[in-house]
């Protein structure tokens, strides 16, 4: 090892891919896999927000799963989790609507409306 | 960049790989990939969590639900609910990490946890121990890197110095004062040891940092022999340690083929080798001297001091030798500075001690607490308790070298000075707890026997010595004590304490003494009265048959080996002593509860 450089580059690279055992401070993703989710083709929409995450190197980002969320018409759920803010809850989501998300909400910080759940529910009717 | 949603750590240390652990990982990587999920899920294998008594133990995150007890029939149903649906398989958590609610706890939250502090442990069950780069994401050789880049050997010294760390292979010694002593010594070469012997029986936390994180100890080695001014370390490990050992071989691999071991490190001009050195077995060679005889590959034998090997150790040359557990402290305390590590602890004994907790009580395994913590939150609140309820007699510390603490001293804060005040010692940090069902002079015998099996034989008081002293208490746990056998074992005791060459002699008769200081009267039941109040040592019990409770069914004499029941159907049995072998058989078999012992 020639370089305290080279060292931190390891420990960065190496932190992506381990922080979730140690990190709970930063961004979760939680998309609702019951048999509801995964009918409804919640695992295509898992798996792009995986790709999404790591082709953009995501750091301090969870991608998790959890069981039924109650809405089963709705589903595929997605909610995004991030510190000090109100969770936002993301609804009949699809694989394509995975770049926006990431984009919007998780890069830049301002949820993409229109696929969240008030929205769906006042303009479904 | 590899990104995954979830990961499986599976411990593999000793203890949950003896209970099948490896079969775990395989099953888990094959459900995984059946699942069609192995892009997603990572399996991990680390070192001990420290749970040992609930092993084989799985941790998932993110979600951090704490598995025990797995075996290779539950791993589909965990792959296909948890890591396919999402849905935690509760039945399958470990019993405490659910609170009255049923609410499931953080691990930090679970009381096994909660009273702890993880300095020394703090990688293990955390990383891949043999992957180099989980230790560095986790902030590995970074105090290499600074100790290297922005401090004087003198700064590292008195740094160490400043932390107030003791050494925890037993002695106690202030480690920054052993630093200094080593550097001071004007010599082109000189030597950083590791004593991973640990010969302690009931004691595993130093194999445990091996398996669970050796390259912490590797920085560490590196970072004293930049310190002192050497370019050459030794690791002397029990061959009894393979899983230790071979994960010690990849780390020091790994780190070479990095260039953090060998010339040149960071650029900095600083050069410094590992090699590992295997030992067999005997329990003196944990002894500095008898080590480092071992490594050269001499006889292991001790031999006086002074010279201490900080003038001349190894090959002649100024040595320093440490425990695997204080090298363990060592990055922490240049990363964090002395005064985190001096904050945590008594006046005396700064920072944490890890226990192997074992014996009666409900959580056996590892345990990492700040100095100072009662003997009571040790036993009651982190382990859980003693089984069946049963009362609290007396803990063992400090192996054959240490003493019993009893009753009356539970809420005395652990620390170095504390625990020999009160005749033990801190040792290695075996804990070996002990119910109203241990017989304590059963117990002193258990630990003078291995001593006289270790003892090397070089000095006479500790050759000759602990054998008599083993003679007499055979002859009181066997009925044939008599009066002044307690007053000739002190007397020998002392004798051997203060003459025997090295510590192995000096403290063979610590189990003795401190057992008779505490629990006389059962020594004195032994030889007046020729019984034994906890019913262990054979010789002097008795089995008999209460008339008023048995109903003449005839099962004891059926089951006696020995023949020696005898009686007529529905009438009264009784038990020939003579015959009597006293295998309890009897006892065991009746539904009446007529048959005692005393
Ligand atoms: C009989 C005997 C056995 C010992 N066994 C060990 C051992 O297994 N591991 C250990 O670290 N120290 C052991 N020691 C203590 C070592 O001699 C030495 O004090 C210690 O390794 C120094 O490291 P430390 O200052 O970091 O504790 C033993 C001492 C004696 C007398």
């Amino acid at each position: 090892m020639k370089s305290i450089q080279e060292l931190e580059a390891i420990r960065k690279k190496t932190l992506e891919s381990i922080n979730l055992r140690k990190d709970t401070e930063g961004t979760r993703i939680v998309v609702g896999m019951a048999t509801c989710g995964i009918a409804a083709g919640a695992r295509p929409v898992l798996t792009a927000f995986m790709d999404e995450a790591a082709k953009r190197n995501l750091q301090h980002v969870v991608v998790a799963q959890t069981g039924c969320i109650g809405v089963c018409r709705l589903e595929p759920i997605v909610e995004v989790y991030q510190p000090g803010k109100e969770k936002v809850t993301y609804v009949k989501v699809t694989p394509d609507m995975v770049g926006k998300i990431v984009t919007e909400h998780i890069v830049n910080g301002n949820p993409v409306t229109g696929y969240t759940i008030g929205y769906y529910e006042a303009h479904s009717k | 960049m590899e990104f995954y949603r979830s990961q499986v750590l599976c411990c593999t240390g000793t203890g949950c790989t003896s209970s099948g652990s490896n079969a775990i990982v395989r099953a888990f990587e094959y459900e995984i990939e059946q699942a069609g999920i192995d892009k997603e899920i990572k399996v991990v294998p680390t070192g001990c969590f420290g749970l040992c008594e609930t092993g084989p133990v799985v941790i998932i995150y993110p979600e951090g639900s704490f598995y025990s007890r797995i075996k290779v029939e539950d791993v589909p149903r965990i792959v296909s609910e948890h890591l396919v649906k999402g849905r935690i398989v509760r039945d399958l958590l470990y019993s405490e990490s659910l609170d009255e609610k049923e609410n499931i706890l953080s691990l930090n939250e679970v009381e096994f946890y909660k009273k702890q502090k993880r300095v020394a442990l703090r990688n293990c069950g955390v990383i891949d121990p043999e992957n180099i780069d989980e230790y560095i994401a986790f902030d590995g050789y970074k105090a290499l890197a600074k100790v290297l880049t922005e401090m004087t050997p003198e700064a590292v010294v008195e740094c160490v110095k400043q932390s107030g760390l003791r050494g925890r292979g037993g002695g106690g010694f202030p480690t920054g004062l052993k630093w200094s002593l080593a550097q001071k010594p004007v010599s082109d070469i000189k030597y950083v040891c590791c004593n991973a012997d640990e010969g302690d029986p009931g004691a595993f936390m130093d194999r445990s940092v091996l398996e669970g994180d050796p390259h912490c100890v590797l920085e560490a080695m590196m970072i004293a022999g930049y310190a002192i001014g050497a370019q050459q370390g030794y690791i002397y490990v029990r061959a009894e340690y393979p899983i230790a050992v071979k994960r010690l071989r990849i780390a020091i691999g790994q780190a070479k083929e990095m260039g953090l071991l060998g010339d040149d490190i960071f650029g900095t001009g600083f050069n410094f080798d590992i090699d590992i050195r295997l030992g067999s077995g005997a329990f003196v060679c944990g002894e500095e001297t008898a080590l480092l005889a071992s490594i050269e590959g001499e006889r292991g034998e001790p031999r006086p001091r002074p010279p201490f090997p900080a003038v001349k150790g190894l090959f002649g040359k100024p040595t320093l030798l440490n425990n695997v557990e204080t090298y363990a402290n060592i990055c922490q305390i240049i990363l964090n500075g002395a005064e985190w590590f001096a904050g945590m602890g008594t006046e005396k004994s700064k920072g944490t001690k890890v226990f192997a907790l074992g014996g009666k009580i409900n959580n056996t395994g590892l345990v990492e607490i700040p100095m100072g913590t009662t003997l009571r939150e040790v036993i009651y609140d982190i382990g859980g308790g003693i089984p069946d309820n049963k009362g609290f007699k007396a803990a063992q510390t400090g192996g054959p070298s240490g003493g019993c603490i009893p009753v009356e001293h539970l809420d005395i804060p652990i620390d170095y000075d504390n625990l020999i005040s009160i005749g033990s010692m801190m040792g290695s940090g075996g804990m070996i707890v002990m119910d109203e069902d241990n017989c304590m002079v059963d117990i002193a015998k258990f630990f003078l026997d291995f001593t006289v099996d270790e003892s090397c034989g070089k000095c006479p008081p500790c050759r000759i010595g602990t054998r008599r002293m083993y003679e007499m208490l055979e002859k009181i746990t066997e009925g044939r004590g008599e009066p002044g056998d307690l007053e000739k074992l002190e007397q020998l005791g002392k004798n051997i304490k203060a003459s025997a060459l090295c510590g192995l002699g000096q403290t063979a008769p610590n189990p003795v003494l401190s057992t008779i200081r505490y629990f006389r009267d059962e020594y004195e039941a032994h030889i007046n009265e020729k019984r034994c109040p906890a019913g262990v040592c054979k010789a002097l019990l008795s089995y008999s048959i209460d008339p008023e409770k048995c109903i003449g069914c005839s099962l004891c004499s059926r089951v006696c080996p020995a023949g020696a029941i005898s009686g007529e159907i529905k009438k009264t049995f009784a038990i020939d002593q003579s015959k009597c072998i006293k295998c309890g058989a009897c006892m065991e078999k009746c539904k009446f509860k007529a048959i005692s012992v005393g």
